[in-house]
This record gives structure tokens, sequence and C-alpha cells, in this order.
């Protein structure tokens, strides 16, 4: 698929300029031409994932990227696992969940080690909001936030505009409502982030318990009734509940929670006929999504989304190295 | 070691709104005249050099007995809260209040409640009689209002004040910050400020039910500050307190997740900090205290949520507190009832004003000097301060206890 929005190199700043950040630590520091900018060198390597046997690249031989995920992910870790590869890292993948690596200094302290081994980038994850920032100011190498407790999770919102630019032609201008538990959602936040700063109208739909405060604050709409948020929307977006939000001190239980916010091939007609349906997943099938829904190849664009996953997150990898390697331009 | 008369002169005295000339005496420990005529024998003379002479802080509520810090920041007598420990036993109390010998009074401050766990009555009788000079619900307050009331009516049969910490339990669960952009955009729990308001609305309604005098340690929203207004206005026994953080800082501070910001309760919006700042001057707001807590790197330098609350405070507590006097807000005498007088008052203390009898707890305060407050650099033991990189002007530059000199 061609992009009418895809910029040539030339639109952009020189060299280090075009994106002048360190770390990826979220989407809130970056400017609409970053993000485009990313979104633009994304579209390479999907071409390159999709061409059959030759998907390798060797930009990053030689470079070490560690995947230190504090947090349990298998999606997440596995899509930057496959595109530091796809580039010719030696990718190593530090599970440390919350359990055996215990909270406190040791957060510093293990930040100090991985930066001792010299590592070329950092992937972290972790369940605390700042944790991925705490540890970016203690290391010397680019860091890349794969999610941090509610705060952000930078390349899902990237990976979702790409895939919102190539399901729609555009990613501004559009109507897009993201539904479900905002509140604890780092998906929201950054996508809010993006896609606000894009130039679409964002909405968001959610119970009342599950809305952040200060919503308007981040300029977006927020809606209670999912039928009127839905309302001629280019895009739905889904977030995945948590169970343990289901057992009454959110919500009083899963039905009562798909009846209202469930995404029902009935309520989805209420947004426009060629609205496109994402989820960041894993998905509760019958809770907040009907199978129906997301198994709709021409609505659904859950698949899409995972593959764009890795072509993000190669572009991010690739600019944000971009400087060690010696890039003409990037110093 | 034999205490000389001491004779203070070429002092800017702060014993009215505004400082005025004179020279203090002080004999055997106690202010034995303002502008003295004749001088006992063997009278050591200090020359002020035209530096404000104050009466020594009173810092009400702080949760280390933390000498340098005090001594740095011009405090002559702490009230300790009853965290550290807790101080819920006479013992314990007894122990406090001998740690600031020799050069700072340490005024324990008991736990109403054993363990502080809100349950059941600690033995406030005999902790009074150890030497506690009031007695405070902890970094929490009450939960249960039947436990609370029977607090307040044996604290005042007692003659002693509670000292109150006022946020609703169940709303501020696991919250780390006030609702607002801030706590939204940077994904952290939190909690509406008017946990605030419910919890002083309570207690307020115990209050004038009991006929216990309170003190509120900290209120920093324009709905508690209404509540006291009102309640003040009514004749109740309250009083209320506040830090000069919520005075100067809102929640835009906590950005970037800057864990030295993070404090109990925590900072408000822009507009409740201006409520605040309107409170202070209209006297709603009684006492000004540092809440020195320091915590060291173990307890801060971690992700926003899993770091401890508190702040070092009490060095920068009179440089803070002048602002307000440069900023029009107070005038230099209301600064030192809001720092000495009141807390004084509170305690029970016969100290915190330079009045003939009173204790000779002196300060001198050149309130000019420029100084950069430095995290780094604190003489605190931990340099927890939201306020770092703040240019600040003035300082104690000589304290003495007692007519003793300490610093």
């Amino acid at each position: 698929m061609t992009n009418a929005t895809t910029r040539p190199a030339s639109d952009y700043p020189p060299g280090g300029d075009a994106f002048r950040h360190r770390h990826l630590l979220g989407i809130a520091p970056l400017t609409p031409w970053e993000i485009s900018y990313i979104l633009d060198a994304a579209e390479q390597w999907v071409e390159m994932n999709r061409s059959g046997a030759a998907k390798h690249d060797d930009r990053l031989a030689g470079l070490t990227i560690i995947n230190a995920f504090f947090e349990n992910s298998t999606r997440t870790l596995l899509s930057f696992e496959i595109a530091g590869k796809r580039l010719g890292a030696d990718v190593v993948n530090m599970h440390a969940a919350q359990s055996s690596v215990k909270k406190g200094e040791t957060l510093i302290d293990t930040a100090m080690t991985l930066n001792a081994m010299r590592a070329d980038a950092i992937v972290i994850r972790h369940a605390s909001s700042g944790a991925v920032q705490l540890i970016a100011d203690k290391v010397d190498c680019p860091v890349l936030n794969a999610g941090d407790g509610r705060h952000e999770h930078p390349t899902q919102a990237l990976l979702d505009a790409l895939t919102i630019r190539r399901r729609l032609g555009r990613v501004e201008g559009l109507t897009i409502a993201i539904c479900g538990d905002v509140l604890h959602s780092r998906v929201a936040r950054s996508n809010i982030l993006a896609l606000t700063l894009l130039g679409n109208e964002v909405r968001i739909v959610a119970p009342p318990t599950l809305t952040p405060p200060a919503m308007e604050r981040m300029h977006v709409t927020s809606f209670t009734d999912m039928d009127e948020g839905l309302h001629d929307a280019d895009v739905v977006m889904m977030l995945r509940l948590q169970n343990e939000r289901m057992d009454g001190a959110y919500l009083p239980s899963p039905r009562e929670y798909h009846t209202l916010y469930g995404l029902t091939p009935k309520r989805l007609e209420k947004a426009k006929p060629d609205a496109i349906v994402m989820h960041p997943g894993p998905m509760n099938r019958g809770v907040e999504i009907d199978s129906s829904i997301a198994d709709d190849p021409v609505r659904s664009t859950i698949t899409e989304q995972v593959e764009m996953g890795v072509a993000v997150r190669m572009a991010c990898l690739d600019i944000l190295t971009r400087r060690k390697r010696g890039v003409p331009g990037w110093n | 070691m034999e205490l000389k008369p001491l004779h203070i002169t070429g002092a800017l005295l702060i014993d009215g709104d505004t400082p005025r000339p004179g020279s203090l005496l002080a004999v055997d420990g106690r202010i034995a005249a303002i502008d003295p005529r004749d001088l006992p024998e063997g009278t050591e003379t200090v020359d002020a050099r035209g530096q404000w002479l104050a009466p020594g802080i009173i810092d009400l509520g702080v949760f280390a007995t933390d000498k340098p810090a005090f001594h740095f920041g011009g405090v002559t007598r702490a009230a300790l809260m009853p965290d550290i420990g807790p101080l819920d036993g006479a013992g314990l109390v007894e122990r406090a209040a001998k740690g600031g010998k020799p050069d700072l009074w340490v005024h324990p401050v008991a736990a109403a409640t054993k363990g502080l766990e809100g349950k059941e009555l600690a033995e406030i009788g005999l902790m009074k009689q150890a030497g506690a000079r009031a007695i405070a619900t902890g970094r929490s307050r009450i939960a249960d209002s039947g436990v609370m009331r029977r607090v307040l009516t044996y604290a005042a049969s007692l003659g002693l004040v509670t000292i109150i910490h006022a946020e609703d339990e169940g709303l501020t669960a696991g919250a780390v910050a006030t609702d607002g952009e801030m706590a939204t955009r940077l994904g952290l729990a939190s909690a509406p400020a008017i946990a605030e308001a419910i919890a002083i609305a309570r207690d307020l309604a115990l209050v004038e039910e009991t006929g216990a005098p309170v003190h509120f340690r900290q209120v920093t929203t324009a709905r508690g500050l209404d509540l006291i207004r009102a309640a003040k206005a009514k004749g109740l026994p309250v009083l209320c307190g506040i830090t000069p953080a919520h005075l100067l800082l809102s929640d835009t501070a906590i950005g970037d997740f800057r864990t030295f910001a993070r404090l109990s309760p925590p900072l408000r919006s822009e507009d409740d900090r201006h409520a605040c700042l309107a409170a202070i001057a209209d006297g709603t707001i009684d006492i000004l205290a540092s809440g020195h807590d320091p915590r060291g790197p173990e307890d801060k330098r971690l992700p926003f949520a899993e770091a401890l609350p508190g702040m070092a405070g009490a060095e920068t507590l009179l440089a803070l507190g002048l602002n307000l006097v440069r900023d029009g807000h107070v005038s230099p005498g209301r600064l030192f009832e809001l720092l000495a007088a009141t807390p004084a008052c509170l305690l029970g203390v016969d100290a915190g004003s330079l009045a003939v009898g009173k204790e000779a707890d002196l300060i001198l305060i050149d309130e000019g000097t420029p100084w950069q407050v430095d995290a780094k650099k604190m003489a605190a033991w931990a340099g927890n301060t939201p306020f770092d990189g703040m240019p600040v002007q003035g300082r104690a530059t000589a304290i003495w206890k007692g007519g003793l000199r300490v610093r």
C-alpha cells in the first residue's frame, strides 16, 4: 500500500536534527515531525519484513541490545527481540519480574550493572511510572521505554499511528475513540499524546471509575456512554481490561462491563461504516470485544498492529543508535 | 559552667509587627529586660550589627532529631512527631525528650494510639508525665471515628492538644499525588483534594461535640481552609499549620517524577496554593513548620510511587518564611508568631517571644544574605529538599538556647 503522507527525506531537517533525542522515554517530548520521521522510517522495514527470506539487515551488527523487562510481557518483548535481530544486533533478554528483583536501590544498581556491560541500547519495561526515566538518567546508552506503569508506552502509540496511517491513508483529521480502562492504561496515555499531536480529534470512552482526572487538559473529550462516544468515529481503539479491575473495586462484573462497554457489532454501527477497530492485545474476547469483530479482517487491525510493532521498533532502534554508529550527520 | 548574663546590642528586635532598634538582656537563661539601662556585672555583650534578633524557631512536627539541620535553620526547639518508634510509651518519650541535649530542646509529641494503629488509646497520661507536650495521630489520621472521639476527650482532660493529619484514607488509598493534569500525564495514582476537607469536617464535628483542642498540622486546600475559617468564627479551639512547600510549590513540581517533591499530603493545584497564601495572610493559618523528614537515597532514589513521602525542611524554613515577608503576605512580627509564639503556646512552653521572663532562646538573622539551596550540601543528614537550586535570602547567624550560645 502506498501512502500519500509519507514524506521524502528532504522534507526533514538534515541528520540528527530530524530526531534530537537520546532516548525514547515517551511521546510527550516528541514533536509531530519527529513522530512522522519514525513512521516514515518504519515503512521500509514493513517492506523488508514482508520480503520473504531476506528479512535481514546488518546495520546494527556488533551492537548489543538488552531487553530488561521488570514486568511480565510476551508480545512486546518478542517484538523488540525480533526487531533487534532483524537489524543484526546481538539481543539479550533479562527477565526480572518484580518478585525476583527487589525494589529500591536495586533498580538503580541493576541499571548500573547493565551500563557496565556496555549495552548499546537498553529496552525497559517496569511496573512503576517513571522507572524507565530513572534508569535512563543513570546509563550512557539510549534507553527505549517499553512501558512504565501507567505512564507511557511510546512504541505502542507509534505502531498504532502507523497502522492507522496505512489503513486510512492518513493519521490526521480523524475522529478516534479510545475505549476502556483509560485510568490504568499507558497505551491510552501515549496514544492520546501522539494522536492529538498529529491533529486528530481524540475521545475517550470509559466508565467514570476508569476515567483519569483532568482529561480535558489533555485535549480529549470524555464519554461515559459508548454509543455516543463511537458516533461517527473513524477509529475505535479498544483497551485491555485487567481482570483484577472487575472484582467490584472499579467495576461490578465482567458481564456488566460487556453490556455497557463491550464492542459488539451493533455498537460498532454507530461508528463510520469503514471505521477500523484496534486493540493492543492481549484481548479478553467476550468482555471488551466480541470475537466476530476481532476476527473480521476488514474492520480489525489487530494482527497488522503486531506486524507494525516490529517495523516501528526497528525504526526506533536504528534511529537511536545512529550517533553511536557514526552515521554521517548524526553526532 | 557559669552562665554569664548576655547583652545583645545593636539589634533589630522582632517583638512587634516591624523590626525596631533595641537591645536585650538575658540573665540566668531568661530574658531579663528589653532595652536595659543597667547591666549586671560580668555581662557579655554581643553586637548584632543591625541584624534581626528574634525568638528561636519552634518547629512543630518534625520526624527526626537532626541537630545540624536545626542549628543551621535557627530552630531552638523541635516538636518530634511520634512516628519513629513509634513514641507510644513513657520510656520512649522520656528518651526522645533527652535526644536534643544539651543544645536543642526536643519536645516529644506522643502517639495518640498504641503503635499509632488508630485502635487503642496509648498511655497518654504517663507519656505526659514523661515529657510529652501534645499527642498526634502521626502520618495518617485515626480512621475510626469512635476511637478519635475518645482520644480527643481523653487528651483534652489532660490539657493536651491533639495534632491531626487530615486525609481520608479511603480516598487516598494508594494515591501518591493530587488529582489533576500532572498526575494524569505522569500516570500516577492520585486522590481528589477533597480527601483533606472530608477528614477535617469529621474532626471539626468531633471538636464541636467534645470541646477538645486540636491542631491540624497541615491544611493545604482551599476547602480545608474554608472549614477551618468557619470553625474559628464559631470559636472552636482549632489551630492549623502548613509548611513552606504547600505555599510555594504546586503539583507541577512533581514533573519529571521528582521524588523530592513527593510529600504527604501531596502537592496541590495552583488554585489551592493561592488559597494557602491567602489563608496565611488573613490569619487562618496559625503555624508555619518545616515538616522536617530527611530521607536518604534508599527512600528517595526510586520510582515516584515507590519513594517515601517527606522533605528535609528545617534549614530552609526561615529563608522561605522570609520570602513570605518580602512578598508581602505576612509582617516580620507575624512570621515569628507563626514560627515561634503560637507553637510555644500549643506546646505550653515558656518561650517563643521576646518578652521579659521568657526563656532566652534567641537567634540573630541576617535577613538579606543571599544563598542557594543545594540538596548536595545540606546540613541535614539527607538533602531531600523540593527547593533544590532555589535562590533564597536570609539565614540564622547565631543561636542561643536558654542564654547559652549554641552557634
